[in-house]
């Protein structure tokens, strides 16, 4: 039997390579991509959570979770679609129009 | 022991796939590796007594989220985007970002223990199995999250139609 803190840190080290990703990265579908990695932890989490608590809620959160990620990446790459239209470039660091 | 195997291959391979897929500087290659490792995250499902949750990871993850990704990147056309570098000159500032929050987040998520406070043994799910089991809960105790989350996915289509179109002049 593998202990539940085991989940946990594998969990937790994905969590934090998605969000180095989201950090450091200048294009913009990689960093959607990072977002997909660190709710995907979190998942993993739930489910660790729910199987050894013994509560079938972290399932159903799961689910929904899944859902939001669905539609957050179609409004996601329909931006991505827009910027590249406007912009011509798909790095973040493209666009500065609000800086002073 | 064999569960330690099993799970100590996965745990590897899973942390090994997501620093490839941050780190690859063709975005085509950081999809393919997501796809595999969505495919692992669906058999630690598995391991976990979620067959339901497994079959949704794979037709919704892999089937249509990374498939819509790779759509978009081939309407893109990102061929002179591959020659400049990949990390933000920021990037030092992130990791100081990420050790920081990963030491408020261990802290906080290791100083609680929890109990077993819920009363659904695994035997209870594998008796129906487990798609009957998150049906009854998510149709009779979680039915009004359920309807929203078909709500914010009708938003996220029309949301989705209304910002990629083209003016229609």
């Amino acid at each position: 039997m593998v202990s539940l803190d085991w989940y946990v840190v594998l969990s937790l080290i994905i969590f934090f390579i998605g969000m180095f990703g989201f950090l450091s990265r200048r294009n913009i579908i990689m960093m959607l991509i990072s977002i997909e990695l660190m709710l995907n932890a979190v998942n993993i989490s739930f489910v660790a959570y729910s199987h050894y608590i013994g509560d079938m809620a972290g399932h159903i959160m799961v689910f929904l979770i899944i859902a939001v990620a669905a539609s957050e990446a179609a409004i996601g790459l329909a931006l991505v679609i827009l910027m590249v239209r406007n912009k011509e470039t798909i790095f973040v660091d493209g666009l500065k129009e609000l800086k002073w | 022991m064999l569960n330690q195997i099993i799970f100590g291959y996965f745990a590897v391979t899973m942390i090994s796939l997501a620093l490839i897929v941050i780190t690859r500087k063709n975005i085509m290659h950081s999809i393919v590796y997501m796809l595999i490792l969505f495919f692992h995250i669906a058999g630690l499902y598995l391991f976990l007594n979620a067959e339901f949750l497994a079959a949704i990871q794979i037709i919704v993850y892999a089937g249509a989220i990374m498939v819509l990704f790779l759509f978009v990147i081939m309407l893109l056309n990102l061929r002179e985007e591959l020659r400049k570098s990949r990390f933000a000159i920021t990037w030092p500032i992130g990791a100081i970002f990420v050790v920081l929050s990963a030491v408020m987040i261990i802290i906080s998520v290791f100083g609680n223990r929890f109990a077993n406070v819920g009363n659904v043994k695994i035997s209870d799910i594998e008796k129906v199995g487990h798609t009957v089991a998150v049906g009854k809960l998510l149709f009779v105790e979680y039915l009004f999250p359920f309807e929203v989350a078909s709500l914010i996915l009708l938003v996220a289509i029309v949301g989705a139609i209304v910002l990629a179109k083209k003016e229609i002049k």
